[in-house]
């Protein structure tokens, strides 16, 4: 057991970097544990991010992420990329369990962010690796020349759609609905792509295959039939959720799991203990959205370590 | 010790023809996850070294064993026991989540 931390982050991504730079430069030298794996957050799995303000031609997903973590360690952010694995916010000083080591707060602020979204039909788990991916850039390459699919209406659905034609012959998005959810700039691009293929009103039922992809078995969500398509690849990008597992018992949650704050603050229903980002926004889901709570939970944090007041009594 | 490269080239002598289980962690340079899972899989192969060998495939510049195993996502983490797969985990995992997962072989 150690020191007591004045602020420990649970997470990274835009909300929690933004909210180590904040805690840092207000000389709270925050703790942030960014997860083994996940450092970083959903933006180190996509390309080019245009609409960050400030970036007037675009910055790289992972190389934002980068900038904002050097940002937060200038400061003296004491980075790790380790895991959390159990709390105790109710605990005087609060408690964060981490590889064994047990890290002691006066403030917690939370930013675990979310997850994509399984599908959760026959064929899904059995076949993931060997043609049903949920990253494009990761995996997009292996699909040249060939026919794919991408699962989902939104915008995440047709970044993915639009990057995926640099390599597959065509690529057919599959939506539930008879319109896209994406937003109209999104729609506009890909609507305008001549390899991209609407199959409107459609879910996939199951995915077909042996040892690797071979098709999707597609349900009609108006008339029930069946069909299927051939494809050698589907990029599932259906949404995400909360990574909020960590906090079940402790703080209450959404019946969608996102926890619940008091807004417009970041504070939750235990003292000293703050959420921001997508675990907390089903709303807007932005990187610039997700570093502005990000920032409002370090601000919330420092006057709670003040002098305990209601941050909303204070601005 | 640390990780080792293979290539299509070498892939057999240091994998397949390996005395010890191996786990081929095939990548490629534009790959996120990729990254992020690249120090875990560097800190298992110190700590479990004597037990498991943890090579790296590129799997743009080896063509030939990527399509021999059917690798369609990256990272896939493949672990081979005298030269068959016994273990395959799809995605980036946790530290924690991966010594579960492996083991069997540590």
């Amino acid at each position: 057991m150690s020191a007591i931390h004045d602020v420990i982050v649970i997470g990274s991504g835009p909300a929690g970097y933004t909210a180590a730079l904040y805690a840092a430069r207000a000389q709270l030298k925050p703790l942030v544990f960014e997860g083994s794996v996940t450092a970083g957050g959903a933006l180190m799995n996509t390309t080019e991010v245009e609409n960050f303000p400030g970036f007037s031609s675009g910055i790289q997903g992972p190389d934002l992420m980068d900038a904002m973590r050097k940002q937060a360690e200038r400061f003296g952010a004491d980075l790790r990329a380790e895991d959390v694995t159990e709390v105790d916010l109710k605990a005087d000083p609060k408690r964060v369990i981490s590889e064994g080591e047990t890290y002691l707060a006066r403030a917690v602020i939370i930013a675990t962010g979310s997850r994509y979204r399984e599908l959760g039909i026959p064929g899904e788990k059995r076949l993931s690796g060997h043609g049903v991916s949920w990253c494009a850039t990761c995996d997009g390459f292996f699909f040249r020349q060939q026919e794919i699919a991408v699962v989902g209406g939104g915008d995440s659905a047709m970044e993915e759609a639009l990057f995926l034609t640099r390599f597959a012959s065509t690529v057919t998005v599959i939506h539930r609905r008879d319109q896209l959810r994406a937003s109209k700039i999104m729609q506009e691009r890909a609507f305008a792509n001549p390899k991209i293929k609407f199959r409107w009103n459609s879910e996939v039922a199951e995915v077909l295959g042996d040892t690797k992809i071979t098709g999707l078995r597609l349900r009609d969500t108006v008339t029930g039939e069946l069909s299927d398509l051939a494809v050698g690849g589907v990029f599932v990008a259906i949404g995400h959720d909360p990574r909020s597992e960590l906090f079940t018992g402790q703080l209450d949650t959404d019946s969608e799991g996102y926890l619940l704050v008091e807004q417009p603050s970041t504070r939750t229903a235990i003292p000293g203990v703050f959420a921001s980002g997508d675990v907390v926004d089903h709303t807007y889901r932005q990187a610039v959205t997700a570093a502005g709570t990000g920032c409002a939970a370090a601000l919330d944090a420092e006057r709670y370590l003040a002098g305990g007041m209601n941050p909303r009594d204070m601005y | 010790m640390g990780t080792k490269k293979v290539t299509d080239e070498t892939f057999e002598a240091d994998v397949l023809k390996n005395d010890k289980p191996v786990l081929v962690d095939y990548w490629a340079e534009w790959c996120g996850p990729c990254k992020m899972v690249a120090p875990v899989l560097e800190a298992i192969a110190e700590e479990h070294g004597d037990k498991l060998d943890i090579v790296k495939l590129n799997v743009d510049e080896n063509p030939l064993v990527t399509q021999k195993y059917n690798i369609l996502n990256i990272p896939t983490l493949g672990v081979f026991k005298n030269g068959e797969v016994v273990k395959e985990l799809v995605g980036a995992r946790s530290k924690s989540a991966l010594l579960r997962e492996l083991a069997d072989f540590i």
